[in-house]
């Protein structure tokens, strides 16, 4: 059951000045409304466990991403296609406000989401990830544990998962004979089919004001909440509003400003991966 | 799975013989449950669901309670014998997932701030599954609060739309949402133009955006004088009395 959450209190004096910011046409930490925080991309901090891996800072936040990559019987109504799980964990240390137990609603929403951003834009190919039909494909697992929580943890992983998939390599075929498959997990082989790049933009509203990559305080104060998923083709990939409403020329909007956005998000992911 | 149904006839008629802007036959009754406050039952099609409000009353365990406003506790579940194979009927991630963007559309439209250190309760239990569960669902929760006397900014009134064979259609059924390109549910306040409930299952470029938009906007209107019909079906005999 989704029950209304109890809001960390904000000072009131914070609260007036990042308003007060907004009316004069800027934020307390100096950015306009379409501005992001700066964002570091760290590639592979996990080499020798994880198949591939990223760490990427938005600011204050800080979120890392390891894919495992095993071999499964592929599920009955996809013989034909690979596995690719998407979960997040919010992990009690990086927030005063976390507990330990099984991921929240919060955390379950930003795995689906991104999940279904990566799914539906058919990123990574998992029609190339089948070894046997019916009886062994790859399965791909992009664990998503939040680190530092300090806002829009959406559009992080997000930045995140793609750069590790990006780098991730599946373990070595051996041999298959008689449907059975011998695998060498401690050698490093093929790069993942990934086909195209998808990144999440979230912007919020304050005070009626639409602004992108909310910190936490803004999130807090938001009235509303979107995440919009952008590929390197410039569609829409996937949506998820949070929150409370928005009009539709503001839904509009804010698909605007997450296809502008997302460009510059999908520039520097890939300027970092050409670094490898 | 069988291979890919034909979803969009030469005719220009979906595999349902519906036009690309045409709802599914809709049925709304309110008042369908003796115990709780407001209840209602709603269909899309063979989407059938069921919601009830409990409340404003005293919630569980005093550390829920909030000074200020209600606090809003929403269940989106699915019968076992819903689905195409039985459901387990432990809540799923999906239902998870679900049950929150539902609770916050009807949060945004109730005035909480009337009913401080209480509770409003909603379930939703889906039960037949035909596409379209969670519209229907929080169409048939608006009008459960309505119907247990809850103040609300408006109805909310919700639909999918969806992308099947490269046409942009309204409220999708489950053939079209498990074949079609894109699915998107949206939920409405229509009188204040607020939109509570929005997202998107698939690939859509910014034109198809808008034809989608425009088209929920639609359905939303034709499923808002519904909501309103179903109400006046139960209150009016009372005011005629």
């Amino acid at each position: 059951m989704s029950v209304t959450p109890m809001q960390p209190p904000i000072p009131k004096l914070k609260k007036e000045a990042i308003v007060s910011a907004l009316k004069k046409g800027n934020r307390v930490d100096g950015r306009s409304f379409e501005d992001f925080r700066s964002i570091t991309i760290e590639l592979n901090p996990i080499p020798k466990r994880s198949n591939g891996s990223a760490l990427v800072k938005l600011g204050n936040t800080s979120v890392l991403v390891g894919v495992k990559i095993g071999v499964e019987r592929p599920f009955p109504d996809r013989p034909n296609e690979g596995v690719l799980q998407v979960h997040a964990e919010f992990v009690p240390l990086a927030s005063p406000s976390f507990e330990p137990g099984p991921p929240d609603e919060n955390a379950v929403e930003v795995a689906r989401v991104i999940d279904r951003c990566l799914r539906e834009s058919k990123s990574i190919d998992l029609g190339e990830l089948v070894i046997v039909p019916g009886k062994y494909s790859w399965s791909i697992y992009n664990d998503i544990y939040l680190l530092d929580h300090d806002g829009n943890v959406t559009d992080a992983s997000t930045l995140a998962s793609m750069a590790a998939l990006n780098v991730a390599k599946l373990p070595k075929l051996v041999s298959v004979e008689n449907d059975q498959v011998r695998i060498d997990y401690s050698t490093m082989d093929k790069p993942l089919p990934v086909k195209l790049n998808v990144v999440t933009v979230t912007v919020v509203k304050i005070g009626g004001y639409i602004l992108v990559d909310p910190n936490l305080d803004e999130e807090i104060l938001a009235e509303a909440k979107a995440a919009i998923g952008i590929d390197s083709n410039g569609r829409i990939v996937g949506i998820q509003k949070s929150g409370g409403g928005l009009s539709v020329s503001e839904v509009r909007y804010a698909v605007d400003i997450a296809i502008k956005k997302g460009r510059e998000l999908l520039t520097l992911l890939e300027k970092t991966l050409k670094t490898v | 799975m069988s291979s890919r149904p034909t979803l969009i006839g030469e005719n220009g008629l979906r595999h349902d013989h519906r036009r690309p802007d045409e709802l599914r036959p809709i049925k709304m009754e309110v008042g369908v449950l003796k115990n709780a406050d407001g209840s209602a039952l709603v269909e899309f099609g063979n989407t059938k669901v069921i919601a009830a409000v409990y409340g404003p009353r005293e919630p569980p365990a005093k550390y829920m309670l909030s000074p200020e406003k209600a606090i809003v506790r929403c269940r989106y579940h699915m019968a076992p014998f819903s689905t195409i194979e039985r459901k387990s009927p432990a809540p799923s991630r999906r239902e998870i997932e679900l049950s929150k963007v539902i609770r916050e559309a009807l949060e945004s439209a109730i005035f909480t701030e009337l009913f401080p250190r209480s509770a409003i309760d909603i379930f939703i239990e889906v039960l037949q599954a035909d596409g379209g569960t969670r519209t229907a669902g929080l169409t048939a929760a608006s009008l459960a609060l309505a119907d247990a006397g809850v103040p609300m900014r408006d109805l909310i009134a919700a639909v999918a739309v969806g992308k099947v064979d490269g046409v942009i259609v309204l409220d999708i059924d489950e053939v079209e949402d498990e074949y079609g390109e894109a699915d998107m549910p949206i939920g409405i306040m229509p009188s204040i133009n607020q939109v509570v409930l929005l997202q998107l299952n698939g690939v859509m470029t910014r034109e198809e955006f808008d034809i989608a938009m425009d088209l929920a906007m639609k359905g939303v209107s034709e499923i808002y004088r519904l909501q309103k019909e179903a109400l006046s079906k139960k209150y009016m005999l009372y005011t005629e009395e």
